[in-house]
């Protein structure tokens, strides 16, 4: 069975200059609890695509299906998680901002408290769950609106470079992290990173993707043990292969 | 989220908390600092009346008028004069504060509504408040209830402005993350857009009461309303009583002050400082 079905979605941005394709056919399938990383340059659409799985833009042509219902604008079905650090409530604690998408749901607040710090826990936050997300670090932030987007259950989790406004130190440490979380919580999830080694570290498979407009290049699966070790030899392969993917034949539209 | 903090115009009279740590100075220092120019306006004030340029009665010396302060007080004259201006301020901020946010509200989030109060708001709100005062006499007739409507509808304004563009510069990213957590329109505005334009709010509702305070006293003398300060400033000029029109200005500017300090600088370190999205 297959959890999420993408089918020959296009999108067109209406520009001054005229009509500019943003994504262009692209169709792909995920397994239940798969972790699926779209790669590619910037302007590749790449973050389009995510925006019209998670319902934000809706597409010229084409259709998303996801537990074989058709998506039709946003849903409490896929939580999201933002690149910007902004994306928290800053009028609300850390525990404020994860309850929040259990009180759209109507869950009781002792209930959805003790949900919400389940989920802090999970992403190691636990001791700042009254704090106001101005008081937390970046990769904090992150943490949180990772929480907040597994809190009320949702089946898919969109990630739209999370971690890319992040320093290297921090990144890695946020990886691995995450690694954890979706082992425990087996969600599938679509991460969308320009960043190789990323990708190697977190994905069953890998989607690569050309821009303008932006095509499906490459699938590549990744078939390694977890956890990785990024300083392996078969590691690196796979970087090399997907460098490989990005650089070749379309390098001049790529500029 | 330093793009989301809008200038206030009290600036002046914040001391930041954690202030007299920062320089390593005593507990005292931001107390004398505030004190400073207030000493050397009082000092100068003093020199001026002492020299006898200007006839006695028309330019007191502080210690007549802090005389003429505590008498007017112990008479009960001032308490009364400020317990009935207050209430015509309260009142009209009030009524301000409600129709105020609600059209500027309605502007942020609706297309249309913009485009009908927009021309209308932008035409009306650079004019004097006072300009309106007679029209409003005229209508509503002398008394309470003109200067209530006429000190609403001109406080108003910075209010609808301000709460206008706080609702317009609410994040984006605030709304997506709010849809797609399951947020109906309703919880979207109550639980995402009011305090994601409170920082902004708060401006226009203090800009609305400086508002308040100057068409207030102004048409409490066109008015003829038996009480209040304006009424006594104004009141006091066919008597020359140069001592009673300092004491009423002392008591708006200590008022406005104790608004400033117990009201608004209360609300704003409970909100939007403890956010952090605006810096004490």
């Amino acid at each position: 069975m297959q959890h999420i079905e993408v089918n020959h979605v296009s999108l067109v941005y209406d520009t001054p200059g005229g009509k500019v394709p943003g994504v262009d056919d692209v169709s792909f399938t995920m397994a239940p609890s798969e972790f699926l990383c779209l790669v590619g340059p910037s302007g590749c659409g790449k973050t389009t695509l995510l925006n019209i799985i998670a319902g934000f833009l809706s597409p010229v042509a084409g259709e998303i299906r996801i537990g074989g219902n058709a998506v039709n604008g946003y849903g409490q079905d896929r939580g999201i998680v933002f690149q910007d650090f902004a994306q928290l409530f800053p009028w609300r604690t850390a525990l404020g901002n994860v309850t929040f998408g259990l009180e759209m749901k109507g869950v009781a607040k002792a209930e959805r408290e003790a949900i919400a710090l389940e989920q802090l826990k999970l992403v190691k936050l636990d001791k700042f769950a009254h704090s106001y997300p101005h008081h937390l670090s970046g990769g904090m932030q992150q943490r949180v609106a990772i929480a907040r987007a597994l809190a009320y259950n949702p089946a898919v989790l969109l990630m739209d470079e999370p971690f890319a406004a992040l320093d290297a130190l921090t990144r890695d440490d946020m990886q691995r992290l995450l690694a954890d979380v979706w082992r425990e919580t087996r969600k599938t999830v679509i991460y969308v990173t320009h960043n190789v080694a990323e990708a190697v570290f977190l994905a069953d498979r890998v989607i690569v993707m050309t821009p303008h407009p932006g095509r499906v290049k490459a699938e590549v699966r990744i078939s390694l043990p977890r956890p990785r070790d990024p300083l392996s030899v078969e590691f690196l392969e796979y970087q090399k292969a997907l460098l490989r993917h990005l650089s070749e034949p379309s390098r001049a539209d790529a500029q | 989220m330093a793009d989301n903090v809008p200038a206030t115009t009290a600036g002046a009279l914040r001391t930041a908390p954690g202030a007299t740590t920062g320089r390593g100075g005593a507990w005292w220092r931001t107390p004398v600092r505030t004190a400073i120019p207030f000493v050397v306006v009082f000092g100068l004030w003093e020199f001026v009346a002492r020299l006898g340029i200007f006839p006695k009665r028309l330019f007191p010396t502080l210690e007549e008028v802090a005389q003429t302060f505590v008498e007017l007080t112990a008479r009960g004259i001032l308490p009364h004069h400020v317990f009935e201006t207050v209430l015509r301020l309260i009142a009209g901020f009030a009524l301000a504060a409600l129709v105020g946010i609600a059209i500027g509200v309605m502007m942020g989030r609706s297309r249309r509504a913009e485009d009908i109060f927009l021309p209308l708001v932008s035409i009306c709100a650079p004019i004097p408040g006072i300009a309106y005062a007679p029209l409003f006499l005229l209508w509503f007739g002398l008394g309470d209830f003109s200067t209530i409507l006429l000190v609403g509808f001109v406080s108003a304004f910075p209010i609808i402005f301000n709460t206008w563009t706080g609702v317009k510069a609410v994040k984006e990213i605030w709304v997506r993350a709010a849809h797609s957590m399951g947020a109906d329109d309703r919880r979207l505005f109550r639980k995402v857009i009011l305090p994601g334009a409170l920082p902004y709010m708060l401006t226009g509702l203090r800009l609305g009461l400086a508002q308040a305070w100057r068409i207030l006293v102004g048409v409490e003398i066109l008015a003829a309303v038996p009480w209040g300060l304006g009424w006594m400033i104004f009141g006091a000029r066919e008597f020359l009583n140069t001592d009673v029109m300092l004491a009423g200005i002392v008591a708006i500017g200590i008022i406005g002050f104790i608004l400033e300090k117990f009201v608004f600088e209360r609300l704003e370190r409970y909100t939007v400082v403890r956010w952090g999205m605006m810096t004490a």
